[in-house]
């Protein structure tokens, strides 16, 4: 968040609003569950996957922004790396555990309503080629598209701090001219089978950017301007106005009431390239938030936030978690139940796991001896997903 | 208890014969409104007493097996929309294949539009899009390039977004292009018809069990029996909106 300024300590705000977006992605990939409608895509433009990234961009930079100031360009680069290839095996792991579930599901399941849809499956018949397109990270099946984004995002790092540390608004405006670039040309990176990225990280680069933009120092350039009550009341209106556009899209007969112009203008409201109405509600939304959550809110020590808080602090463990969770989730609440009950219990269930193994991996830290306190650095890298 | 009994079933059957699709797939039926007028159908109704319809889909707009053609939802709209309106001429000319996107169904319009001479499209897409992965702004490109096409041709244009498919989301991704169908529908004053919605509905209340591992053609044949009716439930409703009215009630 913008004025997020505490170079020296820990922004807890961070790891809490990491934790919460973990949730709300865990929630939001169990298609048709009714707890979805709580998140906050259906009342805004952006969603949890603009806070994940911008938060990631934001810790990343703090981290290994540090690390290239003390220990130099290289260094930096190689532990940069290493994150790279450790978020690499998990999304790896994830794609493994992936295709046993659709490998059991094809072989239960046969209706004649769905053959077309069921022919999405077809990349069974050679699972080989699948693999291999996976592993290069060109075959992303739903929901498995936001660590191959990270993963480039991670990769461009090196070169990015190196700007960012030496002329921090260079490096934004180059960012904000790749994105412009790529909305403008239609860059992407090629899918498998067909297609391109669903995340386009070319565009999606640019949330990245601006978190670690923020985290250099950014933050104090337009703390001032960001805390005003000009911005807050221009933020507050905005995520009105977004609210009640999304409104239309589900009763449709007010659909009328948007001016047509307006209407041609805004729409598609494009998430592969991250449309700039999405990018600017994130930023009203970040607004707000600093706002009414400053950087000493009691409540970051409450014991209630805590649970969300732990989330975040391990959020590359968590993320993964939260995948495999949504697919046993996604498993049960169309193969076993489709009542509303089990939606809703699958997802407390769900958020409890990924509470309890964030709590598992805190203590196992601490008796290893890489609590907090003795390694501040490697806890923040840790938890940077 | 008698008393009550018969006075339960007479609501049931009031309420079942109110909806014109009938009782199994009325639990759908608020799904199913007319957000736009059908002039080419209503003139060619009025005038002509033809109504000519095509159906440009995909495999989900057929059934296989022998039976499958007379089992799946355009013949099935043929035959609601035929008795809905005695004394007219109804044909319904499915032209569904495996595998077309948008672009390649628009591409034959010009030649379907000459031949069959249609008063009305119905438009099944986006499935095979989402599939082949064909980037949703592009399909949303096509879409609105031929829709303005065919209303200057002299046919109506009613849309028909996906099947509500859970097991297949782990796979497809079809929200974004659900989203394009709804935009363009607004954008170019096109009815949607939302199969998935409606399907969603029966899936969820237990009307039909839609997820069933079968080889039997049953539930898939009262489904698209189903979606037959209430599309033609829509047909008749937007064709007998007035469009100056809507016009009106729209500034």
């Amino acid at each position: 968040m913008p004025p997020a300024v505490a170079p020296a300590g820990r922004d807890l705000r961070l790891d809490l609003f990491r934790g919460l977006a973990l949730w709300l992605i865990f929630v939001d990939h169990i298609p048709q569950n009714i707890v979805n409608w709580l998140t906050i895509r259906n009342y805004g433009f952006s969603d949890a996957a603009e806070i994940f990234v911008f938060i990631s961009g934001y810790t990343a930079a703090f981290v290994y922004g540090r690390a290239m100031r003390e220990r130099g360009f290289v260094v930096a680069s190689a532990r940069i790396l290493k994150r790279v290839w450790t978020v690499y095996v998990a999304h790896v792991f994830i794609f493994v555990i992936f295709m046993a579930q659709i490998a059991y599901v094809t072989a239960s399941q046969d209706n004649p309503l769905y053959s077309e849809e069921m022919r999405a499956f077809d990349f069974l018949q050679q699972p080989g080629v699948a693999l291999l397109e996976a592993l290069i990270l060109k075959f992303q099946p739903n929901f498995m598209d936001v660590l191959p984004l990270y993963i480039v995002l991670l990769l461009a790092l090196p070169l990015v701090l190196l700007v960012m540390l030496r002329v921090p608004t260079v490096a934004l405006l180059l960012s904000a001219a790749l994105y412009a670039a790529t909305q403008y040309f239609n860059w992407n990176l090629p899918a498998y089978p067909t297609g391109t990225w669903f995340f386009n990280p070319l565009a999606w680069q640019l949330i990245f950017v601006f978190g670690a933009w923020c985290a250099v120092g950014g933050s104090e350039v337009v703390g001032k301007a960001v805390q005003s009550r000009v911005a807050l009341a221009i933020a507050i209106g905005f995520l009105a106005l977004a609210f009640l556009i999304v409104l239309t899209w589900y009763f449709p007969r007010y659909t009328s009431l948007i001016p047509k112009r307006v209407q041609d203008w805004m729409y598609p409201i494009d998430k592969n390239n991250m449309d700039l109405l999405r990018f600017l509600h994130f930023i009203a939304l970040a607004i707000v938030t600093v706002h009414f959550v400053p950087i000493d809110w009691p409540g970051l020590k409450s014991r209630w936030l805590r649970p969300m808080i732990l989330c975040g602090q391990h959020s590359l463990e968590i993320f993964c978690l939260g995948i495999l969770l949504s697919f046993v989730g996604h498993f049960v609440t169309t193969e076993i139940s489709r009542s509303v009950g089990i939606q809703i219990l699958i997802s407390v269930l769900g958020i409890t796991v990924m509470v309890a193994v964030a709590w598992l991996i805190t203590w196992y830290n601490s008796i290893e001896g890489r609590g907090s306190g003795s390694r501040p650095k490697a806890d923040l890298a840790g938890g940077e997903a | 208890m008698k008393f009550v009994a018969g006075l339960l079933i007479g609501i049931l059957t009031y309420v079942g014969a109110a909806s014109a699709a009938g009782d199994v797939c009325a639990v759908a039926s608020h799904l199913v409104h007319a957000e736009a007028a059908l002039p080419h159908v209503a003139k060619s109704i009025a005038s002509a007493k033809t109504l000519n319809v095509v159906v440009m889909g995909t495999t989900s707009s057929t059934l296989p097996g022998p039976n499958g053609q007379a089992l799946a939802y355009p013949a099935r709209l043929e035959a609601a929309l035929q008795k809905r309106l005695p004394g007219v001429t109804v044909r319904v000319i499915s032209l569904a294949k495996p595998r077309q996107t948008a672009h390649e169904m628009a591409e034959t319009f010009p030649t379907v539009l000459k031949e069959l001479q249609p008063a009305l499209v119905i438009w099944q897409t986006g499935t095979a899009d989402a599939m082949r992965g064909i980037g949703a702004e592009s399909f949303q490109g096509t879409l609105e390039g031929a829709v303005d096409k065919l209303k200057e041709s002299g046919a109506d244009v009613i849309f028909m977004n996906m099947q509500y498919s859970p097991r297949t989301d782990a796979v497809i991704s079809t929200a974004t292009y659900a989203d394009a169908i709804r935009w363009v529908a607004l954008g170019h004053g096109v009815n949607v018809f939302d199969r998935y919605g409606i399907m969603r509905q029966w899936s969820e209340l237990g009307t039909f069990d839609l997820l069933a591992a079968t080889k039997s053609l049953d539930t898939a044949a009262q489904v698209h029996d189903c979606l037959g009716r209430l599309l033609a439930d829509l047909v008749i409703e937007a064709a007998s909106t007035d469009p100056e009215k809507k016009e009106v009630t729209k500034q």
